[in-house]
């Protein structure tokens, strides 16, 4: 029997051809327009996170300034930052942009194996979204009880949204895992199942190792949170007592007896954490090709690099203790949880040492996706290295509460990815308009931004070593502080006005370059994976035409010796690949 | 094992070379019965959680036992009836029997409907004797798994419901027969769990 790849066979009849415009663009099953939804979706809800910075650096830089930022609203903004940075932007940008633009595309395939349970996916994404947006309009506003949501507290009066605002974070964090687990079955199912002949495991691009395995931490780590999302909200409004303790508030003994508050901590954080490289992994992921492609050289290390990302994501269930240090737990645990978070280093600086590898005697192209990687690589090693005390029981206690703690997380989860994904924005964007983001700007919005980050978190290292104690609406006369503290804060927000106010460069080149971009062609920047070798540019329907790519070689051949062309496409053969005339030697500056 | 060799491929050796891939590509399983086994694995780890949080509050010096009404027996029973026959009606399925998957479907289908009724029955006792869900932390724990649990058979349930309309029209009838296995594994599972749920309620 002849064969016939299994994709080929299995995708035929999902392919409904989009009829009309709201089939096409509203209700589409097509991965790639529910790609672009969700990343809008993700970007316009961010920039809702990114305004609530701003308001806290207001505070925090002029504290009785503004009578408008009251304590309750300071701890609202803090709250709705964190838990929207996290999950509605990071987590829904990555698996639900990235994921579902690239895992067909680069695995060879006409669309995910579910869409019409892709196409749920997003809808129930958005519902989620806007249930936590309708939280703002209640009585009493959002939760103010810290991203982490602890009990007791969250559901104490005297904390801001106790009334409605916790209940609806709750609902909305439940709908985002149905949304979630809905994609990420697609993007596990279509990895497994779906790529196109010839795509083995190991000829898959990282980018889709990266996002295939943090979905699968995703799916298994989700429902933590889940499970505490629903004994907390019982606890809230039916009055049970999973979490809640026998206590006094406000002067009278609480209904609730015998909860426990470290349960619901251990919960949280056994999500929480593989939280971190649900984020992290894809990012990895992508960011070693974006190295790979723009330096002309094959990564370094391609199987150390899956191992690493499988280890990794192993590890991140075995870590989620060390968040939680300072709520007491016994010795020996804690000795654990710093042994395995110090071993989770290993693999991690293994991809570092690889990604400078890869572009050690590359052929460095100073691209703005380029620029990104590089900034990506100093951020990461920086905020990494101070995961390395923070894993410390002992150097964590002291630093725990303080500023170093923000200045940690922010560099190695918060700017890092952030990098990524404007690396890989620009590194796609092409493919996905047909069009190329203007240059100029890019290179203006890498250099602002990344200068501007710096000047953000690198003086908070420098505060939390001072003492400077975080979650605090306003330090007053507190006589360790000196008044350089103050200074320092106001420089801060001083930095981070001006990085918001980059980004609105990077937003105005999105749209403008829409209907004025360069037309970019079908592989502008001479990349091998599947992606770029679609007959239409951006990709019809189907992606593929009437005849599914066949591929016959890894992802990373670039710069191969005797071929004539710096890259080879993962789906040209080797009797196709145009041999290099032996006698010329280029002239001086090609590009080949 | 096959998957550490597959990872420990050099693929930047052998371009162009093509053995050894239908092995990997077309694989026994169809997409949706992968998709499933996501599924159960997603499952397992929100029931394993509950299940672990459920096992430390029990170690509470103050935990007090509850006493399961004894009609979950009669339950747990008529689940495994469901769960047999919805073996039948998979084992018909593969044989392309349609008059009698018609009937293996029918009896998983009032089986599983006769379950939650019980399990509705057992809450309704729970509710006489007058343990509310803030009474103490073992009831409360109770409603949760059992509740969770029945959502759970009730989703199978909406589904099992979309295939017997389907089957009584004769529509669709591959698609149908395809699902009718996937189904059957899927209430399998559910005894599974609830068989692990009722075990770690009743020693506790």
């Amino acid at each position: 029997m002849a064969y016939v790849a299994l994709a080929d066979r299995d995708h035929e009849h999902h392919l409904h051809d989009p009829q009309s415009f709201v089939t096409k663009y509203i209700w589409s099953q097509d991965h790639k327009v529910i790609a672009v939804q969700y990343a809008v979706t993700a970007i316009a809800i961010g920039l809702v996170a990114l305004a609530l910075s701003l308001l806290m650096r207001l505070q925090l830089g002029f504290p009785d300034t503004f009578s408008f930022i009251t304590p309750d609203a300071y701890y609202q903004a803090i709250t709705m930052h964190g838990m929207i940075m996290v999950i509605y932007l990071l987590t829904a940008l990555l698996l639900g942009g990235f994921g579902n633009y690239l895992i067909p595309l680069m695995c060879g395939a006409r669309d995910m194996v579910f869409p019409y349970m892709n196409m749920l996916s997003y809808w129930v994404y958005l519902l989620s979204v806007l249930v936590l947006v309708s939280s703002f309009f209640v009585s009493g506003g959002p939760t103010g009880g810290g991203w982490t949501l602890y009990p007791p507290q969250v559901i104490l009066p005297g904390t801001p949204g106790v009334d409605g605002g916790i209940v609806l974070m709750l609902v909305s964090l439940a709908l985002f895992i149905v949304a979630f687990t809905m994609g990420g079955l697609n993007y596990v199912t279509t990895v497994l199942q779906a790529r196109c002949r010839g795509m083995t495991l190991m000829r898959m691009p990282l980018s889709v190792w990266g996002i295939f395995t943090a979905t699968i931490l995703g799916l298994l780590a989700f429902p933590a949170l889940l499970v505490s999302a629903i004994m907390l909200l019982l606890d809230s409004v039916v009055g049970t007592s999973f979490f809640m303790p026998n206590l006094l508030s406000m002067g009278e003994v609480s209904d609730h007896n015998g909860g426990s508050p470290i349960l619901f901590q251990h919960l949280f954080w056994f999500f929480g954490h593989p939280e971190v490289y649900i984020v992290a992994l894809p990012a990895f992921g992508i960011v070693s090709d974006l190295a790979s492609v723009h330096s002309r050289k094959n990564i370094f290390g391609y199987r150390m690099m899956v191992w690493a990302i499988l280890a990794i994501g192993i590890i991140s269930f075995i870590v989620w203790a060390h968040h939680m240090y300072v709520s007491g737990m016994n010795p020996y645990f804690g000795f654990f949880f710093a042994t395995t978070t110090l071993i989770i280093a290993i693999p991690t600086a293994l991809k570092v040492y690889n990604w400078i590898l890869t572009l050690w005697r590359g052929d460095i192209h100073l691209t703005v996706p380029m620029l990104f990687v590089i900034g990506f690589i100093f951020t990461f090693i920086n905020g990494g290295i101070t995961g390395l005390f923070l894993g410390n029981v002992a150097v964590d206690m002291p630093l725990s509460d303080t500023y170093f703690v923000i200045g940690h997380f922010h560099m190695v989860m918060g700017v890092s990815p952030i990098l990524v994904i404007f690396g890989a924005i620009y590194h796609w964007y092409p493919k996905i308009t047909g069009r190329m983001l203007n240059d100029r700007l890019g290179r203006i919005h890498f250099w602002l931004t990344l200068f501007g980050t710096y000047a953000i978190y690198l003086p908070m290292h420098y505060l939390g070593i001072l003492g400077l104690p975080r979650r605090y609406f306003a330090m007053g006369d507190t006589a360790f502080i000196p008044d350089s503290a103050h200074a320092m804060n106001m420089g801060i927000s001083i930095a981070a006005f001006f990085v918001g106010a980059v980004q609105m460069i990077f937003l105005y080149n999105l749209v403008r370059s829409l209907t004025h971009g360069k037309p970019a062609g079908s592989n502008p920047w001479g990349a091998t994976t599947l992606e770029w070798q679609t007959p239409q540019t951006p990709p019809k329907h189907g992606n593929w035409g009437p005849e599914l790519p066949v591929v016959y070689r890894w992802a990373y051949d670039y710069s191969v010796p005797g071929a004539a062309q710096d890259f080879i496409p993962q789906n040209m053969a080797p009797e196709d690949v145009p041999k290099a005339d032996p006698d010329y030697r280029g002239e001086e500056g090609e590009h080949v | 094992m096959s998957l550490l060799r597959k990872l420990m491929a050099k693929p930047w050796e052998h371009a162009g070379e093509m053995q050894g891939l239908h092995g990997e590509v077309v694989n026994r399983f169809s997409a949706g019965r992968v998709g499933l086994m996501m599924f159960l694995a997603v499952v397992s780890s929100l029931f394993g959680l509950f299940m672990v949080s459920y096992y430390s509050r029990t170690l509470f010096p103050d935990w007090e036992m509850l006493a399961e009404p004894g009609i979950l027996w009669l339950n747990t029973v008529l689940l495994a009836l469901a769960s047999v026959a919805m073996q039948a009606a998979s084992g018909a399925a593969r044989r392309n029997a349609i008059p009698a998957l018609r009937k293996a479907v029918a009896a998983g289908a009032v089986l599983t409907v006769a379950f939650v009724g019980g399990q509705v029955l057992a809450w309704n006792q729970l509710v006489d004797a007058g343990y509310f869900a803030r009474t103490n932390p073992a009831v409360a724990f109770f409603y949760l798994l059992t509740g969770l649990h029945a959502l759970h058979v009730a989703g199978g349930l909406w589904y099992l419901g979309r295939l017997g309309y389907k089957l009584s029209r004769e529509r669709d009838m591959e698609h149908v027969l395809r699902q009718v296995t996937l189904s059957a594994t899927y209430w399998h599972y559910l005894l599974l769990v609830w068989l692990a749920l009722f075990a770690l309620m009743l020693v506790t």
